[in-house]
């Protein structure tokens, strides 16, 4: 029992000691400000990982969400700083897709990774097409939302608590919640007691494109100006995320909470590594140790309370 | 109570060619105990999917209550019509709680508090079927046994909300339960058809039909081919009905006294006693289910701190988790085992594989015009006997069975305990743990084991029914 | 005959390269279309041997594939250039070097994911990056070209077939008989469609995953050399794209993503197919955006003509 709850823990733990190594190494980020900084890209990312959790929870994977984000920034720099009305619907009829993936999946059933691999050329390619170089502007309400101040906490670390907590609300303790995971625990029992698989399916692939609109409307509100390849790295982000809060990628077990946790180390990692004056080189690799030596904690921890 | 609960009119089911129901007419009562027995194949597994709203029959009329029912039989719409099933592979959520799975088949589940109700609801039916089950409403089912998970199915097919409880069918019900609660299930399905509830109990286990059903009904080929009052039937008679003989078998003399030791291992848990097996034995391992025997198995299989003289193989009971290749053919599931001595210069020698593996299908009588048919045309006890083959074709001198006879219709079980025999006595060694007193008639020796540990050990003369069952409760001497 | 051929995923994936190879010369009326067979081969090659070791990664079992391909074609190419050092005298010690550090990382997955439990995707992911820091690191701003065998071996044609496309087809031979004929091509199937049940039937699933990760970090090692051979010399994103073609071309060639069917005419004809796929587009004069949407259609375009997988 006291294993369950350290792992249950360890993404909380994780951040906590990254943050504190962060303080030590650079003791002027422990400020309002220097929080305000180091985690502002931390919400998207946040709004992304909820968004492959809400896949992952039906035992697929979503190797496009990083293009599609990059999408909606380019729809939403272009479009949307236009017309906030046609914006809207292109975001709608994105989501809309994301809703048919999932149905055309679950109904040829189809694996979720090659379908998603495909579909991550066709968001970039639209992207390239909307924008072939960086540009547009932000609407503005957008601008202002992500730069709010907010009194004593920092705004990022407000709104991830918030995400979180919703997430966690629907997912975990609502009815509706435990019908969509049972759906990843047992599908045929599902099926045999009368639920459809395919409306569930459908209803998490649309969450995880409504978050993925939002988690492009956040980054485009921060960057100011669109991208096609801004969130290129998000789809390796969201999946660590996830598998970092204590996710599994099987078996329909999540985490709404531990998801943004996951997301926040990942997104203080970043400048983490950058205090510390690595050398360049070797950035990239020091974020792969990271991720290798939390995930053998978590192994350490959950050792002996499984399988007997 | 009185009047229909269900009734099936020339119902029909064919998968391609296979004719799974050839017109079936079933009528259950309200309150009343339906038994059903047949062999693997006679379609009883068809006929509850049907009747759950899983499988559309291809004809055939079903009405519900004395009314017919015109519109989609689905599972939600049996859901709503209070028709309940526990079928033998477990239809719980691993990753969610005893609660939540309640939530699963509770549509008026939901809104504020539905948890609480939940918890109510599932405690109160769990401590009503089987006091003392030791589960709590928040356990993950995953982190309970697999009698413990069976309880809770069997517990939350029974729970009411809204609506009524019309009919609940039970498949197998009894199969990972051990003795003392599936005399609760029992009396508690005596009990629940008096309210009025109508059960059709589904069961390898003679004994409980015919002890616990009012009324049997015998499948054959697709169709009913008896309707009788319980009492009218004989164990013997209920078997000759299923079509197959039941057969007296006279053990073989202690013959293996000085034999070679071939395994000779401790249960994890210690206590004084340790288990030993000698060449051309066959030990049985039996107890309540899931007090060790399992493990035990394994512990020989990994040779952890088990001395074992020769090569193992091992039979799983549960074929879809441990034992069956669902992508190979008959013929590559029965030589899996055997690739190493196949070789021919390295690479294996298909002629050589194909001839072991029509050997073994024609030895063990595995019903099928080909072996290089897909493994799943096979009817569960057939891809048992294909496990059977593929221990049994190999080179191992000791083999480890972890209740491979697990929902295997009867004719197939006698087979399967002549080939058991006929093996021992060519000198090879079996250590065979099952859940069915009945089988350790077959054994030369037996172990009953107690909270992982070894509790007694019976020779080929205690074999009893009571001797096992007071050594399974016996308060530990020490 | 012809509805069992018909029945076979790879059928599929040769179909549609055929289909768009005729596309292309319908369009060029003819003109080049030697030419482009020759250069698809050439360049389908390098594509083939990392989805060789893919295609056997992902038999072993859902959830098992190898994310580092890329970072182990970039280590094992900067490390052969730089160990050969343009001498032609030092290519043997350069290509040991090469697939020796190759293996290593073959070997090093394994290690995170049986020791650490972490679930392939992200023990390869995270490897990757050691790894191709490594790279990084090693080969700083490395411009050596290959000793010229290797330059020649990689670019040589007979008749307009590449000589390393035939040495390649050997290779997928024999793969193939490893699969069928062999205890451990027999294990990679049965781990993947039963790791529990391929124990207890007496296989040895620990090696079996073992040697697939390290032969799938070999071949790529084999990739990166020949690559750098190819291409004159080894880049530091010269691995990038083989990420997702080896995952394609092992899906749309036919084997389950779920594990335990492989499946290597397959390989051959997606890996065909994906290179002719943009040469057409690029004869079309199609804009980088609209390739890019046609080709990600394409991909889901074929896995949904194949069908998905039959329901376990």
């Amino acid at each position: 029992m006291n294993r369950r709850l350290l792992r249950q823990a360890l993404p909380f733990l994780t951040l906590a000691v990254v943050l504190a190594a962060t303080f030590y190494v650079q003791p002027r980020t422990m400020s309002y400000f220097g929080l305000n900084l180091m985690l502002q890209y931390a919400v998207p990312i946040a709004l992304a990982t909820v968004a492959q959790m809400f896949i992952i929870t039906v035992n697929d994977l979503d190797l496009s969400i990083g293009p599609f984000v990059g999408l909606v920034s380019c729809v939403g720099a272009t479009l949307m700083y236009g017309s906030p009305a046609l914006g809207l619907l292109a975001m709608l009829a994105l989501i809309a897709c994301y809703g048919a993936i999932g149905a055309l999946i679950h109904i040829r059933n189809l694996p979720s990774i090659v379908v998603t691999l495909g579909l991550s050329f066709v968001w970039l390619g639209i992207s390239v097409m909307i924008l072939p170089s960086p540009g547009g502007k932000a609407p503005d309400w957008l601008k202002a939302l992500m730069a709010v101040q907010t009194p004593w906490v920092p705004f990022p670390i407000i709104a991830a608590v918030v995400i979180g907590a919703v997430v966690q609300l629907a997912l975990m303790y609502s009815s509706w919640g435990v019908v969509a995971r049972g759906a990843g625990g047992n599908p045929k029992a599902l099926t045999r007691a009368g639920w459809s698989m395919l409306r569930t399916k459908v209803v998490m692939y649309m969450l995880a494109g409504l978050f993925g609109v939002l988690s492009g409307l956040a980054l485009l509100g921060l960057t100011t100006s669109g991208d096609a390849h801004v969130a290129d790295r998000y789809t390796l982000y969201s999946i660590a995320g996830v598998i970092l809060g204590g996710g599994e990628f099987t078996g329909g077990r999540v985490s709404p909470m531990g998801a943004v946790v996951g997301a926040l180390t990942l997104a203080l990692a970043g400048s983490f590594l950058i205090f510390l004056k690595i050398s360049p080189d070797w950035q990239i690799g020091a974020q792969g140790a990271i991720l290798i030596i939390v995930l053998a904690l978590r192994a350490l921890v959950s050792y002996g309370e499984q399988k007997r | 109570m009185s009047g229909q609960a269900i009734r099936l009119d020339g119902v029909e089911k064919s998968f391609g060619a296979v004719r799974a129901l050839a017109g079936v007419d079933l009528t259950v009562d309200a309150g009343e105990c339906l038994g059903l027995v047949g062999h693997n194949g006679a379609g009883k597994s068809t006929l509850m999917h049907v009747l759950s709203g899983n499988l559309t029959p291809s004809a055939g009329t079903l009405s519900i209550g004395g009314r017919p029912c015109s519109g989609g039989w689905t599972a939600a719409a049996a859901q709503a019509e209070g028709v309940r099933c526990v079928f033998q592979e477990l239809s719980l959520c691993p990753n969610l709680t005893v609660a939540e799975n309640v939530r699963i088949v509770h549509r008026s589940l939901k809104g504020f508090g539905w948890k609480g109700r939940a918890r109510a609801l599932i405690r109160q039916k769990l401590d009503e079927i089987f006091p003392s089950h030791g589960i709590a409403p928040d356990d993950e089912i995953a982190g309970l046994a697999i009698g413990q998970r069976q309880m809770a199915e069997i517990a939350r097919a029974f729970t009411v909300t809204d609506g009524k409880l019309r009919l609940v069918i039970l498949d197998e019900p009894t199969s990972s339960l051990d003795a003392v609660t599936a005399r609760q299930l029992l009396a508690y399905v005596k009990r629940e058809t008096a309210r009025g509830t109508s059960i059709i109990l589904i069961s390898h286990l003679l004994g409980e039909i015919l002890s616990t059903a009012g009324r049997i009904v015998v499948m054959k080929d697709g169709k009913t081919v008896a309707d009788r009052k319980a009492g009218d039937f004989t164990r013997n008679s209920l078997v000759a009905a299923m079509g197959s003989e039941a057969r007296e078998h006279t053990r073989g003399a202690a013959r293996t006294a000085g034999a070679e030791v071939m395994v000779s291992a401790r249960p994890r848990s210690g206590g004084p006693a340790a288990l030993e097996a000698r060449k051309g034995e066959i030990i049985g391992l039996t107890g309540l289910a899931g007090h060790g025997q399992t493990r035990m198995l394994l512990r020989i299989y990994e040779r952890r701190e088990a001395q074992v003289t020769g090569r193992l193989a091992f039979i799983a009971g549960d074929r879809q988790s441990d034992g069956v290749f669902n992508l190979w053919s008959i013929g590559r599931n029965i030589t899996t085992r055997s690739l190493a001595t196949l070789r021919r210069g390295g690479l294996i020698d298909l002629a050589a594989e194909a001839r072991l593996a029509g050997e073994w299908k024609d030895r063990m009588a595995i019903r099928t015009p080909d072996v290089n048919n897909n493994i799943l045309t096979l009817s569960g006890g057939n891809q048992q006997k294909a496990l059977f083959a593929r221990a049994l074709a190999s080179d191992a001198a000791v083999i480890l069975m972890d209740d491979p006879t697990r929902g295997v219709d009867i004719g197939t079980k006698q087979e399967v305990y002549a080939m058991i025999r006929a093996e021992a006595g060519t000198g090879r060694t079996f250590i065979w743990y099952t859940t069915e007193i009945d089988e350790l008639t077959h054994c030369d020796r037996a172990y009953v084991f107690r909270n992982g540990a070894i509790a007694a050990a019976l020779g080929a003369d205690e074999l009893t029914e009571e001797k096992v069952l007071q050594a399974s409760f016996a308060e530990p001497a020490a | 005959m012809m509805g069992k051929l018909l029945r076979q995923p790879w059928v599929y994936s040769f179909g549609a390269a055929i289909a768009v190879w005729l596309a292309t010369i319908a369009y060029t009326e003819g003109q080049g279309a030697g030419a482009i067979l020759t250069a698809a081969l050439s360049f389908a090659t390098f594509t083939i041997i990392v989805g060789l070791g893919q295609m056997m990664v992902i038999t072993t079992g859902p959830g098992n594939v190898d994310l580092s391909i890329p970072a182990t074609i970039t280590l094992s190419g900067v490390i052969a250039m730089k160990v050969m050092d343009e001498d032609t005298g030092r290519m043997a010690i350069g290509i040991l070097a090469a697939l020796g550090a190759a293996a290593a990382v073959g070997a090093f997955n394994y290690g995170l994911i049986r020791l650490l439990r972490i679930p392939p995707i992200i023990a390869t992911l995270s490897s990757s990056f050691l790894v191709l820091s490594t790279a990084i690191s090693y080969g700083r701003g490395i411009r050596i070209k290959p000793p010229e065998p290797l330059a020649q071996f990689a670019g040589a044609q007979v008749l307009g077939i590449p000589i390393m496309a035939v040495a390649v087809l050997a290779l997928s031979i024999a793969m193939a008989v490893v699969l069928s004929r062999t205890v451990y091509g027999r294990s990679v199937l049965a781990v993947g469609q039963n790791s529990r049940a391929a124990w207890l039937a007496g296989l040895n699933a620990g090696r079996t995953r073992f040697v697939t990760y390290v032969l799938s970090a070999f071949l790529a090692g084999v990739c990166g050399i020949l690559l750098s051979g190819f291409s004159r010399g080894a880049a530091l994103n010269m691995g990038e794209e083989f990420l997702l073609a080896s995952i394609a071309t092992v899906v749309i060639g036919g084997t389950s993503v779920a594990g335990g069917r492989a499946n290597v005419p397959g390989i051959w004809g997606a890996a065909l197919f994906m290179y002719l796929l943009v040469t057409m587009l690029n004869t079309f004069g199609a804009s980088a955006g609209v390739r890019l949407i046609l080709t990600g259609l394409m991909i889901i375009g074929v896995i949904v003509l194949a069908g998905g997988e039959e329901q376990r």
